[in-house]
Parts: C-alpha cells; structure tokens; sequence
C-alpha cells in the first residue's frame, strides 16, 4: 500500500515537511518572526492529517516486524552506494522507510504531542524563529526514528535529534539549563556510541546477496538482520547464545536505556526536565522517552532474541527498581516539575517490566503504556506549566487551595492525576493490568513487589493533590486566572483521549496486535 | 640521452605550474614595491590553474621521471585538496593579515611553495621525494610558524618547530638511509612490497625510524610535543594551513609508505601503530578538556584526530584507508571554518582567544555563531555532518579488522571530546556578553567559510559523491 503525492511517499513527507517548514522560517524577514509560530503550527497540523490518513488506511492484518511484506508504506531508495572492489562487493545504505504495528501507535504520539508542543510554545518571546526552527528540525528526527528500517538511517535520526534538543534546553531554559543541556548531551551521546558500536558489528557479520546483481553485500536493513539465516559463519555475531552477542546485546540495551530513562541511567532526565520550558518538557516525556522503549522493540529484542531471553530477569529486575525507586524519588521532592519527572521515570518502568514479560500481554501492555504515559505525562506537564506561568514558581509548598481559584483547570488536572495513578475507567489503568498482567506469568514475585508502586504512586499522587489544589488558598494567589481558551485547546484533546482509550482501548490495541503477536512468536522460538 | 619525456611533463602538470607560479610570486615580490594584491591574486590564479590541471591528469595512472613521482590518480586527488586549502587560507588571511599588521607579500609565496611540497610528498613513488617534499613544505612552515617576530610567543613557535623538526627530520633520513643500505633501493614500491621477507634489524631500524618522522609529522603521541605551543604562537591562518594542509600531506605519503606493509597482516607493525593512535587519542582528548585558549583546544584535538586517522592505518584495510581519506577532508574542511571563523573573531594583537571571549556571540554574530558550532559538531562527530561519516568509516575498519578495542577506545574518546568542544558552543549561545565592540566580517573570509560549511554538510549527507572518487585510488 502506498500513498504518495509529487511521487514522494507519504511517511518521507511526515518526515521531512518540517525541514520545508524550517527553510521558510529561515527566510523570514525579522520584523514578521512572529509567523513562523503559524508555519509550525501549520507543519505540526498538516502532519496530524497524515498520521490521521496512516491510521485511516493502516491494515491491521499485517504483521510487519521483520517480514519486508509486512511492512506498510514502504519506501526504499539506495542512500550511500559505493561499488567496492573489496571481497565483501559493493557498501550500500538505504533510505528505507516503512511502518509496522509496533511503530504507528508512536507515530500517532508523535504528531499529537509535537500539535500540542506548539501550542504550549505559544508565549515563547526570546529569538522566536530559532526556537520553532529547532522545534521543526527536532520533529523530522523524531518522525524519523519510528519510520526508519535501516539501521544506518535509523542513527542518523536518533542523533539529528540530540542538536535541536540540546539547544531548546540550553538556550530557553531556565537557571541550571546549561548543566542540564550539556548532562543530556553526554548520556546520551554515550548511549548512541554503544549503539553505533553494535551497528557496526552487526554490518559486518550480516550478509545478503542482492537481488539484482546476485553480489554478496552487506547491509544495514534492520530486517534482514534479524534472520538469524543472514549471519555469516565465524562472523562476529553468528550463532546463538554466544558471548559476543551478549555483549552486543548489553552495549544496545544500555543504548536505549539511557533514553528510556532506566535506573541507574536516569539521573539526566529530572535535570533536563526541571530547566526545560514547558513544550520542551512534553516532547522529550511525551516522545523522546518513548524512543528508548521503542527501540528494544524494534532493534535489542528481534536481533537478539536469544540474548533477550538470557537477560529477561535482569532486565524485568531493572523495571522493578525503575517503579519503585522512582516513585520513592518522586514522594521526596519539593519541585513539581521534578515530582512529574521521577513518576516518569516510575512509569517507564513499567514498559519495561511489559517488555521483559516477553508475552502478548506484557508487550501489548508496554506498548500501550508507551502510548497513555505520553498523553499523561504530556497533560501533567502543561498542568505544571500553566502554573509556571502565573506564579513563577515550582515549589509544592507555595500553593494550597486552588481548586477553588481555578475550578476549569482543577477538574483537568483531576483527569490527569487520576489517569497517572492507573484509577479505572481511564488509559493509565488498561496499560499497566495488561503489562502487570503479562509480567505475572513470567516473573511472579517481581511483579508482585512492583505492584508497591502502585500504592506508592496514588499515595505522592494524592498527597501532591492535597497540597496543591485542597486546603487553602495563600493571598498571594487570591488573583490568579483561570486557564486561557489556548491552554484549553492543549489539555482537552489529551484529556479525551485519555478517557476514550481508558473505556475503549481496542482502536488502540487493534492496530499494534498482530505485530506484538509476530514479535513474541519470533522470540519465543529461540 | 634523454632524462625526461613529454609525457613526465604533462603527468607532472600540476606541480611544475605551483612551482612556475611560485617563482613568479617571488619575481613579482622583488619587482614592485607594494604588490600585495598583485601576488594575492597571481598566487589564486595560480592555485587554480594547478586545479585544473590535476582535474586533467587525474585519469592517468602512472609514473614519471624515472619511477619518483606519481602521476595522476592519488596525486592529483590530493593535489586538488591541497591547492583548495590553499585558496582557503588565502582568501582568509588578506584581511586577517592587515588587521594583525603583518601584511607582507611574502607570506603568499612561502604558503605556495609549501604547498608545492605537500603535493610533491602526495606524489612520491620514491623515498627521497618524500624528503623532499617533507623539507620543502617545513621549511615554509617554520618560517611561517615564525611570523610573528616581534612577539614572544612567535619566536617560541618557530624555534621549538624547527628544533623538534629537525631531529625528526633526521630521524627520517637516517630511516631512509637504513633501508637503502640494506635494501639497495629507494623506490617505495619495491621496498614495501618486500616488507615481510626482509628482516634484518637494521632494516626494521630504518622502518622504525620511517614511522617515528611521520609520526612528527601527524602530531601523534608521543611525538606531539610541539604542536600545542605552535598552534598558539603562529598567525591563525597559518595554523589553519599546518593542521589541515600539512597534516594531510604528511598522511598522504604515510599511505604511500605504510599501506602496502600493513595489508599483510604484520601483527607487529599493526599493533605499534594501534598503540600510538589510542594514546594520541586519549593525551588529545584528555588534554583538550584543560585547555583555556582555543587555538591550544583546536591543537588537542587536531593530535586527538591524528589519532582517528591512525585507526584507519592500523586497521591496514582498504576500507581504513578510504577511511583516512575521506576523514582528511572532513577534517581539513572542518579546520578550515574553524580557524577560519577564529582568524575573523580574533582582535589586534591577539586578543579574543579565550572560552569566555566567545560568550554571546550567538547573538552578536548569529551566522559566525552557526557556522562555528557546526565545524565543533562535525569535529564531535554527529550526523548529519561529514566528521560522521569519516569517523564511522575509521572505526568500521577497526572492527572488520579484529581491532574492536582499538574502535572502542575511539568513540569513548570521541565522546570524552564532545566536551569541550560543546564548550565552545555553550559559551556562545548560553552566556551573555560582555563585550559590545563591533566585529567586522570580512566579505572574502566569510566567502569561504560559508563554502567551506556547506562543504561539510554535503559530504555529510551525500558521501557517495566522494567516496565512488577516493575509492578508486588506491
């Protein structure tokens, strides 16, 4: 299936629209910097459509995964192509987009959060055309990694999205920024090294003969790495259960889990997250976070199903420590914004847990939980903002009693906390059952220690509720405003989807099925 | 008897129209009094025609003057890099000069013949022209490394450079001899091809030596000793021209020397040049993180990429060497704007070199500001920048060839880099100024740097426009 307009496919003009978007802001003159607002918001709106027609036509009967066939939307070019005269014949990396169960759930992330980013950047005054050009450029490389198949392609779009980020935090952030813009660049540069590291081992030991010239080749076609068929004999990575494998498979996990945030690699995101502005701190919780899990998906799991398989308990014990000791992390602070940022790292926790049940349940569970905890975490971020903004200060303790004062925004924020502790009725809830669900029936004893975060997340929930919205109002408030039609348009989408997928979750779960299904046969059989 | 035919003169081209034009510039110099414009632009023209001249025997492939030189091919490739670096550092010194009240006409004519003896060691099919070209070109620089001569810091680059030059001259020459005396030739051809089946000690002696001359040259540790003080004391441009030109020059004949050696797999020769390139990346990167002044930073890394280079030579694959090359000119292009955007941004008498002089300059100068982080992002490394795929090139040999340690060491290294070379950038766009004087850019400069930038960023996304080219050459 394809759609394409001026011959160019439809996930390539998903990917790269912003990029058009960025080179009108570029040659905007200064006096009219104020409309590369409505060039991005015009982008980010143009890509919800697309996503909207990829949901609309997406055939959910199609596994994907690493079935070329299977894959949807495809689009495959040569990029780099070199005719060697080296043994190993000709260097060939391709632009080869496509998506599968596992990526349209992300995809659909992506363009709702990147729509409700904008939004939140509306106040944005200092240099405004480097702000939304960074945004724009940071959209592609997101876009980018949840389409990419080949490796190659893949890195690229996992580092284009370092620059623009790193810049967003450092320049419009708040007073630590620069030590939270430089902590995130080196975690996560470290993380990609070790990624590049294992894409270079895997290109030298997978082999494909191409179908054209019958020429023995190496790739970077994901998909082609993960037929165990296509490792060459005495290659560095062939075999099964081999020592090198594991080792790769622990430098690509440590890759993602930087992202992830996983314990003990999380310690960049509160920094990130507290100096960040507001839009900035919905996109990297909303998406970029999103990244890591969706790359032991895509990449750690089906090229190293045996190493996974290994390491199941380990990394299941990772989730645990994630649920518990962030959810204890985020009891102790005084920041709100800090609080938002450890329940992130508690609830990723939890995708992790899913993914190391390494069931249907578990999967579609992390999957989903992928998908709710962005559309949460995004809310609970503009709620902190939107408070930001009129008082200049995160503290916990300054507030008390607004419930009163700002009865609109308090009744969203009742959604949002309450989708966040996994109440019933609500998305947060069918997501961690299903992962807590799959996990059961792998690791017993783990999952029964990791359902303390529950527990211990209703109660700094709660407790942060109480504090903030109950009790009484200080005078210094006694002139705050109710939120704005804007801030509306930001929390009621999310507020709505939240509900909808907590009562009706199967549009959800419909669309990553068949792929979570493809992807556990593929690791169970090893 | 005939000692050279018409085809050694039309192969050579390229080389005999930079030395004509250098005699000219040195004509001109003596003729007229003030002829800074005339030797500046008969020097460009110059450059260009050699250009155009290498683009015409770039197809051959062969040897002329009796089997010492090069023709076509790899020579012409690097002729082509050489005289663009060329260009580069002339179109940014003219104004960079007059502002730093060093504005004499000799300058362009010693950076044409050392360029001349950068293209001849390209070109060498001989061990003795490799001398050649290695004291022509150093001779100019120590000269040039010296231009500030009425500063402290000028008299200490040129004499520390030509003292450490020397002996690793020397030691060059002593290398070659060894092997003469005991191979009974100095073609490099059949010397290298007869690596492994000769192993007299003094033989190896003279190899060993080879290695430790070049490895001046490159500025790898722990022959680096020089680089850092001659960075700092020599005009920018001037360091803009050691680094990028020389160190790509004395590579050029490095591969000439060592690539046939080490395609046969000696364990011994791979390892000692593995050894040198993980220590040079990690002084460079380690020592780069203390560094306050950003001509001593940009000296670190410079031995801290001699380093990456060397991964690609100890790897002793075609794909390491394809690597090198691709890398030399990522790097060479990378230097360029960087110094080049320096060279714009330093005051009279040397001022602005410092981390803290950058600060708010991406306000002040948003272009230069761009420009400049993009050169540190190639240098770290990051696609979609050329330094990317250069580095990814170096380190996939290291791979292919058993040396995962040696490629792990790199990409931590390279991450220990980012740094400071972030640091830069954090000082332009997270800190606010504290000065308000006016920076005047210069058009020409700017010409190049702009070029130069948009150089990197093609290489970065499409490599294959020069990778088919360097692929073929050797």
């Amino acid at each position: 299936m394809q759609f394409t307009f001026l011959n160019i496919g439809i996930l390539t003009w998903l990917t790269f629209l912003p990029l058009v978007g960025m080179l009108c802001i570029f040659f905007l003159p200064q006096k009219k910097s104020q409309l590369a607002k409505w060039i991005t918001l015009g982008c980010t709106t143009i890509q919800l459509l697309l996503a909207t027609i990829i949901y609309i036509k997406f055939d959910r009967t199609l596994a994907g995964v690493n079935s070329i066939e299977g894959m949807q939307f495809k689009e495959i070019f040569p990029w780099i192509s070199i005719n060697s005269t080296e043994w190993f014949g000709k260097i060939s990396i391709q632009y080869f987009l496509g998506i599968d169960g596992l990526s349209v759930p992300m995809i659909l992330l992506t363009a709702i959060i990147s729509f409700i980013a904008v939004l939140a950047s509306w106040k944005i005054e200092k240099s405004v055309k480097g702000y939304f050009s960074l945004f724009l450029l940071l959209n592609t490389g997101m876009f980018g990694v949840f389409v990419a198949l080949d490796f190659f392609l893949f890195f690229i779009f996992w580092e284009l999205m370092l620059l623009p980020m790193y810049f967003l935090i450092g320049v419009w952030g708040g007073e630590r920024r620069e030590y939270a813009a430089v902590k995130f660049f080196l975690y996560t540069l470290f993380g990609s090294v070790l990624i590049l590291l294992v894409m270079l081992a895997l290109y030298f030991s997978v082999t494909v003969t191409d179908a054209i010239t019958g020429e023995k080749m190496h790739t970077f076609n994901m998909l082609a790495m993960m037929n165990p068929q296509n490792f060459e004999n005495n290659s560095l990575l062939f075999g099964l259960h081999t020592y090198w494998r594991y080792i790769a498979f622990i430098a690509l996990f440590i890759g993602f889990a930087i992202k992830l945030p996983l314990f003990p690699f999380h310690t960049w995101l509160p920094d990130a997250h507290v100096e960040a502005p507001t839009a900035i701190s919905v996109i990297l919780a909303g998406i970029l976070l999103k990244m890591g899990g969706y790359g032991l998906v895509r990449i750690a799991l089906p090229i190293f199903p045996d190493a996974a398989i290994h390491y199941v308990y380990p990394i299941a014990f990772l989730g645990f420590i994630n649920i518990v000791y962030g959810a204890l992390c985020a009891m102790a602070q005084k920041d709100f914004k800090k609080l938002i940022a450890y329940s992130s790292v508690s609830h990723m926790g939890i995708v992790v847990l899913g993914i190391a049940a390494l069931n249907t349940q578990g999967m579609v569970g992390a999957m989903l939980q992928m998908f709710n905890h962005g559309t949460i975490t995004a809310m609970l971020f503009v709620i902190v903002g939107v408070l930001y903004d009129r008082t200049h200060t995160r503290q916990i303790s300054e507030f008390g009693g607004l419930m009163n004062k700002m009865p609109k925004y308090s009744a969203l924020v009742v959604i949002a906390f309450f989708a966040s502790l996994g109440l019933p009725g609500l998305s947060g809830f069918i997501s961690e059952a299903f992962s807590f669900l799959g996990a059961f029936q792998t690791h017993q004893w783990l999952t029964i220690a990791s359902t303390s975060g529950i527990v211990l997340t209703a109660a700094y929930m709660l407790w942060t509720f109480q504090r903030v919205y109950l009790g009484t109002l200080p005078e210094k408030w006694n002139s705050l405003q109710d939120i704005s039609k804007r801030e509306l348009l930001m929390l009621v989408p999310l507020a709505i989807i939240i509900i909808f997928l907590g009562i009706y979750p199967t549009p959800m779960l419909e669309l990553m099925n068949t792929s979570v299904n493809a992807l556990v046969e593929m690791v169970k059989v090893k | 008897m005939e000692f050279f035919s018409k085809a050694d003169l039309i192969g050579t081209l390229p080389l005999l129209v930079v030395f004509g034009c250098s005699l000219l510039l040195l004509l001109l110099d003596a003729l007229f009094k003030d002829a800074k414009k005339l030797v500046f632009s008969v020097g460009i023209i110059g450059m260009l025609t050699a250009i155009g001249c290498s683009l015409y025997t770039f197809p051959l492939s062969a040897t002329a003057f009796s089997d010492m030189v090069l023709v076509g091919g790899y020579a012409s490739f690097f002729n082509i890099l050489f005289l663009t670096i060329g260009i580069i550092v002339f179109l940014l010194s003219y104004s960079y000069l007059e502002k730093q009240h060093y504005h004499l006409k000799e300058f362009y004519t010693l950076i044409v013949i050392s360029i001349s003896g950068m293209m001849l060691m390209a070109s060498s099919a001989d061990l003795i022209i490799i001398f050649l070209g290695i004291e022509i070109m150093s001779v100019c620089f120590y000269v040039l490394a010296g231009y500030k001569r009425i500063k402290v810091e000028g008299n200490e680059a040129a004499l520390k450079y030509f003292l450490l030059g020397a002996f690793a001259t020397g030691f060059l020459l002593y290398g070659i001899a060894l092997i003469y005396g005991t191979m009974g030739t100095t073609n490099l051809i059949r010397i290298s091809q007869n690596f492994d089946a000769f192993s007299h000690p003094l033989y190896l002696a003279g190899w060993g030596l080879l290695l430790i001359g070049f490895s001046f040259k490159i500025a790898a540790v722990p022959f680096h000793m020089w680089a850092p003080d001659v960075y700092e004391g020599s005009l920018t441009t001037v360091t803009a021209l050691m680094s990028t030109g020389g160190k790509a020059a004395a590579f050029s004949s490095f591969i000439l020397a060592f690539s046939i050696p080490l395609s046969m797999h000696n364990e011994k020769l791979m390892m000692v040049i593995a050894i040198l390139s993980a220590a040079s990346m990690l002084i460079g990167n380690v020592f780069g993180l203390a560094q306050k002044n950003i001509k001593r930073m940009l000296a670190y890394s410079s031995i801290a990429h001699a380093g990456y280079m060397l991964v690609g030579l100890a790897s002793g694959t075609k794909l390491g060497m394809d690597g090198i090359i691709f890398y030399l000119i990522s790097y060479s292009l990378t230097n360029l704007g960087a110094f080049g955007i320096i060279s714009i941004f330093e005051k009279e008498n040397g001022g602005n070199l410092s981390y803290e002089d950058y600060a708010g300059l991406g306000s002040r100068k948003p272009i230069l500001a761009a420009l400049l982080s993009l050169c540190m992002f190639s240098l770290v490394g990051i696609p979609p920048f050329a330094g990317f795929i250069g580095k990814y090139y170096l380190f996939a040999s290291a791979v292919q060839s058993n040396l995962t340690w040696l490629a792990i060491i790199g990409v931590m290294t390279s991450l220990v880099s980012t740094y400071y070379y972030l640091r830069i950038v954090v000082y332009m766009y997270f800190r606010e100024s504290q000065q308000s004087e006016l920076i005047f850019v210069p058009s020409l400069a700017l010409a190049s740097v702009v070029l130069v930038s948009i150089g990197i960023f093609i290489f970065g996304i499409f490599p294959s426009l020069i990778l088919n080219v360097i692929q073929n050459l050797l």
